[in-house]
């Protein structure tokens, strides 16, 4: 609220009503962050367990059951609860800054998606405590999921269904956003890298989440009311699933890797301070990949007899991948050679970066080949080729960014010397976890079991491995160590933290008010804040208007209500098919709850409220001292 | 900022301009939905007159993506190139078709029971 801004202690209540009612894009981005170490931290935790089962053979430190919990959880809350939200927290951050706009096109439903997201996983979770996780790994296949006995199922399906709702709102916000909100001068090619994989990486969430949810809401029929899609016995057909699942499923590894490829596009040139190299063969390269990412989901099912015709096809479309891919990795190094580098933190995870994801992209087309992949298919070669893609692509840059924007996000810089040791025992621990377990792949040893028999060749390596993800662990404690100290340490109030930061969010003074720009911005060209910068202008932009009163969203209850309502709902759905009694009611409830709060926002009319001139200059004045954002 | 709305009073020309572009867009409607109504007909015509199903299906096909074409175009304004971000529209809608044709294939021709 407009005298919220300028006041400044607030108790802890007011300060919670704040964060569950804020619809601030930054606050919101904050919240996604917390949220999403915190799943990280809990899907980190129940990899570490894996590990020590498998650190030696034969070992019982977990059976076989907790094992499949362990990895179906690990699986799912890592891509949909951790990676996810992690990136939302970053697209939310920094993307309105980055274009210019005071917020996302629709606030209100920003919040709505944060917290379906939040209180789908909340449900996931709680699975843990009520009778058994999922068990059927993250890809759910129907036929082994069908025949899970307990709970385990329905907590994946109706979890994931009310969190993909949230990330499917997200992205239809995002793109609305990235389209309608730019600044006067920011045309498409004048975007920096980041916006544009966020807005590519929206639209494969608008095409690519659809699928899943009809693929969830087969399953939750088939499970809860005895339909027969999936089950062959019935005339159904378990292989409908696998589709479904991944028609999803692919273009979500590129809905999660492209804002990284964003960030590290970012990230590259501030440090090796010279313009990104090959811009627009970046955002061509962008939209191919989101392009293509559609066109491969069936190389994932190449040994499930598609026949050669279908395999071949699938193949060469995933070959084909790696040529707009590799454009970029060569962008990269183009980018940073001749520069004069600047090796930080952030840039010390890119450079960490490229080698490494090219290592999972070269084991990627290897399993392109479809004959290779019947040999690779299942083991744990394929367990190395993902992580290196999804931790050498994905966790680095979601790590190096967080060093990168923390000035911006919390005013606050990363200790850089506890960074390093971060980076260097987490990188290190990660090559020591992964790389070997491409030879305990080629060597026969399958993916996802939970124990196996001494002296076969495999002892070694699995305990390399193991003691690579120990390293791993001890890297992002050390992380978020480092996040606690920070948070004690001195505000910055400064502008472009890094000093050689290029597009429109470094011209912004910290702590970034709430309203982001006093007035809106005129960009000028392609690194605009770096343009202004170069021709001597102190205030790092130009205005496309006068000073005015800004008009603000008001902060609302009703999307926390609203997700509350289907978390209910969602427990009634979930206990019906056991005969409770107050199944039914509770669900009715929960759906009443969402629909009443549905109701009360399209009556109750929300224009907003405006801040008045004299209300930006006080509050520009309490941030920066007399004489405001200069 | 802008907020305040601004009225103002048409000139005759721009009367004039504004009811003239009303009219042909009036006829081009009107002819479209003639069109559609003619399609549908021939559609139900090829079932009546009891053709061959090989012959059917497929025209009743080609028909039914002939009007979801019209349709967008005609009546849900897609043809109108001056409306804002209307390539974004396009863009995304073909896109999306062009998934959604992707998938129908792949259910007809690689799962089989």
């Amino acid at each position: 609220m407009s005298s919220a801004a300028v006041t400044n202690k607030k108790g802890f209540g007011a300060t919670l009503w704040d964060y569950l009612t804020t619809v601030d894009h930054k606050k919101l981005g904050v919240m996604y962050l917390f949220a999403g170490t915190l799943f990280f931290a809990i899907a980190g935790f129940e990899a570490l367990l894996m590990r020590l089962q498998l650190m030696i053979p034969n070992n019982d430190f977990v059976s076989a059951g907790t094992f499949n919990e362990l990895l179906t959880m690990h699986g799912t809350t890592m891509l949909f609860l951790a990676a996810t939200p992690l990136l939302f927290g970053f697209m939310n951050a920094i993307v309105p800054l980055q274009i210019g706009a005071r917020d996302v096109a629709f606030p209100f439903l920003n919040s709505l998606g944060f917290w379906l997201f939040f209180l789908g996983a909340l449900f996931l979770h709680l699975s843990f405590f009520l009778g058994g996780a999922p068990d059927a790994g993250w890809t759910n296949y129907a036929s082994l999921a069908l025949y899970s006995p307990g709970h385990g199922i329905d907590f994946y399906v109706l979890g994931l269904q009310i969190s993909g709702a949230g990330t499917l709102i997200s992205g239809i916000n995002f793109i609305v956003t990235i389209i309608t909100m730019r600044a006067p001068g920011m045309t498409f090619m004048r975007m920096p890298l980041f916006t544009w994989t966020s807005l590519i990486s929206s639209a494969l969430i608008l095409f690519a989440f659809p699928p899943l949810t009809v693929g969830l809401f087969l399953m939750l029929v088939d499970r809860m009311f005895e339909a027969n899609f999936f089950d062959h016995t019935m005339g159904g057909n378990t292989i409908i699933w696998e589709h479904l699942f991944w028609i999803f499923g692919h273009p979500e590894v590129y809905i999660l890797v492209l804002p990284a490829f964003g960030l590290f596009s970012e990230i590259i040139p501030v440090f090796a301070r010279k313009r990104l190299f090959g811009y627009s063969s970046m955002v061509f390269a962008t939209i191919l990949i989101g392009f293509l990412g559609f066109m491969v989901w069936a190389h994932h099912m190449f040994t499930t007899g598609l026949g050669a015709t279908a395999n071949a096809i699938f193949a060469v479309a995933t070959m084909a991948i790696a040529v707009p891919t590799g454009m970029k990795v060569f962008n990269w190094i183009m980018t940073i050679w001749g520069g004069s580098v600047k090796v930080t933190v952030p840039m010390l995870y890119a450079l960490g970066f490229i080698p490494s994801f090219v290592a999972g992209g070269v084991t990627g087309v290897m399993q392109a080949a479809a004959p290779l992949d019947y040999q690779l298919h299942d083991s744990y070669f394929i367990v190395a080729h993902f992580h290196y893609v999804i931790v050498g692509g994905i966790v680095t840059a979601i790590f190096g960014s967080m060093h990168f924007y923390w000035p911006i996000m919390f005013n606050r810089a990363l200790s850089e010397k506890l960074g390093v040791w971060t980076f260097w025992i987490f990188f290190i621990g990660f090559h020591c976890t992964f790389f070997i377990q491409h030879f305990l792949g080629l060597m026969g040893m399958p993916r996802r079991v939970f124990t196996f028999q001494a002296d076969q060749g495999w002892d070694l390596f699995n305990f390399i491995s193991s003691i690579g993800a120990i390293l791993m662990a001890i890297g992002v404690i050390l992380l978020v160590i480092n996040i606690i100290i920070t948070a004690k340490s001195k505000p910055l109030n400064c502008r472009d933290y890094w000093g050689d930061g290029r597009s429109l969010e470094w011209a912004i003074k910290t702590p970034v008010p709430f309203y982001n720009f006093k007035q809106t911005p005129l960009v000028r060209g392609y690194d605009p804040y770096w343009l202004e910068k170069h021709e001597g202008n102190k205030e790092g932009m130009i205005y496309a208007e006068p000073l005015g009163d800004i008009h603000m969203p008001n902060n609302s209850i009703l999307p926390l209500v609203m997700s509350i309502g289907t978390f209910v709902a969602a427990f009634g759905a979930l206990y019906h098919p056991d005969g409770k009694a107050w199944a039914i009611p509770v669900l009715i409830l929960g759906l009443a709850i969402t629909v009443g709060a549905m109701i009360v926002r399209s009556v109750k009319d929300d224009l907003g409220f405006h801040v008045h001139v004299e209300e930006v200059i006080a509050t520009e004045e309490h941030l920066y001292g007399k004489g405001g954002n200069k | 900022m802008g907020h305040d709305t601004q009225v103002q009073a048409k000139s005759k020309k721009q009367y004039e301009y504004d009811r003239h572009h009303n009219a042909v867009h009036m006829r081009k409607q009107v002819i479209n939905f003639a069109i559609m109504i003619f399609l549908t007909f021939l559609a139900f015509a090829v079932v009546v007159a009891d053709f061959s199903a090989y012959f059917i299906k497929p025209v009743i096909l080609l028909l039914a993506g002939v009007q979801v074409v019209l349709q967008l175009y005609s009546f849900m304004h897609m043809d109108d190139k001056k409306a804002s971000h209307m390539g974004v529209i396009s863009t995304f809608v073909w896109f999306g078709a062009v998934i959604a044709f992707t998938m129908f294939l792949t259910f007809l021709t690689i799962i089989w029971w």
